[in-house]
């Protein structure tokens, strides 16, 4: 959003660091994607040198230390960012809840911005560890549904990525059905 | 013009040929006049001065902090109406009272629901409930949910940009509107409608509440939905919590369903059913 119109409607806000992990952001324009993509030279540089990855507690770890020098210095990235990733020696799915002011907490959902205010209370109710991807992606549903139905912005579509053991694939998400409040 | 004068200054209860019910509130506020006169501070802009007395966004130190958080919500189905509200009262970040009662019992069939400004909300549907009672009285029947939730609006409408501060729903069951919600702030909006939720809780029960709501639920699944959304809005909101307050409008008139403490009630949810699943014992 520049002036009041949209440049782009299929923007992908999110970045692959490495095999497993992806981090999603979200903040001031220009910022997020300068920070996202320092953020993955770095990872993808780690990999090259020691032929191996980082797990995902350990990139929590080195974006958390990154944004928290950001901060402190003279002009700080406000980029607020979800990090999901797969650990394939604890065999176990990660995300990771960080903001611009450098927190950082490992959670079972999380969303930013005035998407919480309203899925969270959702996901509090329907999520339990054990899902499977179907229910997973109904419950995404509801979610979206009803953003569309009480956020007062359109935000244009969503885009959707799953990272599981096999890495990060795009998967399609037909979202073209009115939803109005009752 | 004097024909017309006379037609609507005459007591509304001798004129036969009034049909609906704004029409009939709108000549029984001919008469008296609608709300008590009170004084206003000895200073140039009333609302700007009271904004300046008590934002507390703006200014911390402001010396008037007014109680305000709530979670309150109220939903039409095929079994009447059910109206559910949490029992905080904040001013500022210091919780004032855990057990404040947000449904406001007008009379039998009327339940009236509080949210925004304490003192306002409970003066004022007070004084709802007080004019309900001589419509009754003047009328010989029951006043319409329109008719009561078009005097509350008419009447904070009549205070508009004085620094009410309200957020109120009407529900009831009558004869000739049937289940009936109206949503009422003091903006001087007034809305029908099957659903709403007001107060800084509202997105999180909302959340909950429209992902399940259904007009032909059955009665218990109706109560547990609107248990569990004031639960959620408890859980994730900072000025909400404390008990739950629950009632069931019927065609016969409203039913409680308790006022019960939040905290057993989230526990005895997380852990039968399995929810809220964020919360730990694990150190991160």
């Amino acid at each position: 959003m520049r002036g009041a119109s949209i440049l782009k409607a299929n923007d992908d806000k999110t970045r692959q660091l490495n095999k497993q992990t992806l981090m999603a952001f979200s903040g001031e324009p220009g910022d997020t994607v300068q920070f996202a993509e320092y953020i993955q030279a770095n990872i993808q540089l780690y990999s090259m040198r020691n032929g191996t990855d980082l797990s995902p507690y350990e990139v929590s770890s080195f974006v958390r230390s990154e944004l928290a020098k950001s901060l402190r210095s003279r002009s700080p990235y406000t980029v607020n960012l979800l990090l999901s990733g797969y650990d394939p020696i604890k065999q176990k799915p990660e995300l990771y809840w960080i903001d611009y002011l450098a927190s950082s907490a490992p959670v079972p959902y999380a969303a930013h911005g005035y998407a919480q205010y309203y899925c969270l209370s959702i996901l509090d109710k329907h999520h339990h560890p054990d899902i499977s991807l179907e229910q997973g992606m109904k419950i995404l549903r509801m979610c979206t549904d009803e953003l569309k139905r009480r956020l007062p912005i359109d935000f244009k579509g969503v885009m959707v990525k799953i990272v599981d053991k096999e890495g990060v694939r795009e998967e399609e998400y037909v979202d073209d059905k009115q939803v109005y409040a009752p | 013009m004097d024909t017309l004068v006379a037609r609507y200054s005459r007591p509304s209860h001798q004129d036969p040929a009034y049909t609906s019910d704004d029409q009939q509130q709108a000549l029984a506020d001919v008469a008296p006049p609608l709300s008590l006169n009170f004084a206003l501070p000895p200073v140039a802009s009333s609302a700007s001065w009271l904004r300046a007395m008590t934002d507390d966004a703006s200014n911390p130190n402001c010396p008037i902090k007014i109680a305000h958080g709530t979670t309150t919500l109220a939903f039409r189905f095929k079994g009447g109406i059910i109206v559910a509200t949490d029992s905080r009262a904040t001013a500022g970040n210091w919780i004032a009272s855990q057990t404040v009662k947000k449904v406001i019992e007008i009379n039998s069939c009327l339940l009236g629901t509080m949210a925004g400004g304490a003192a306002d909300c409970q003066y004022w549907l007070a004084y709802l409930g007080m004019q309900c009672r001589l419509h009754e009285l003047r009328h010989k029947r029951r006043i319409s949910v329109a008719a009561a939730s078009k005097i509350l609006a008419n009447l904070v409408y009549s205070y508009k940009g004085m620094g009410l501060s309200m957020g109120t729903m009407c529900a009831g069951v009558t004869k000739e509107e049937g289940p009936a919600l109206y949503y009422i702030d003091s903006d001087g909006t007034r809305l029908a409608g099957n659903l709403f939720c007001v107060g800084s809780g509202q997105t999180f029960a909302y959340g909950v509440l429209d992902a399940e709501y259904s007009y032909e639920m059955d009665d218990d699944t109706a109560l547990e939905l609107g248990r569990r959304s004031i639960l959620a809005a408890t859980h994730r909101d900072a000025y909400s919590g404390g008990f739950i307050n629950l009632y069931h409008v019927k065609e016969e008139g409203w039913v409680k369903h308790g006022f019960n403490d939040t905290n057993p009630i989230f526990w005895n949810t997380k852990l039968t059913k399995g929810e809220f699943s964020n919360v730990t014992s694990e150190l991160a």
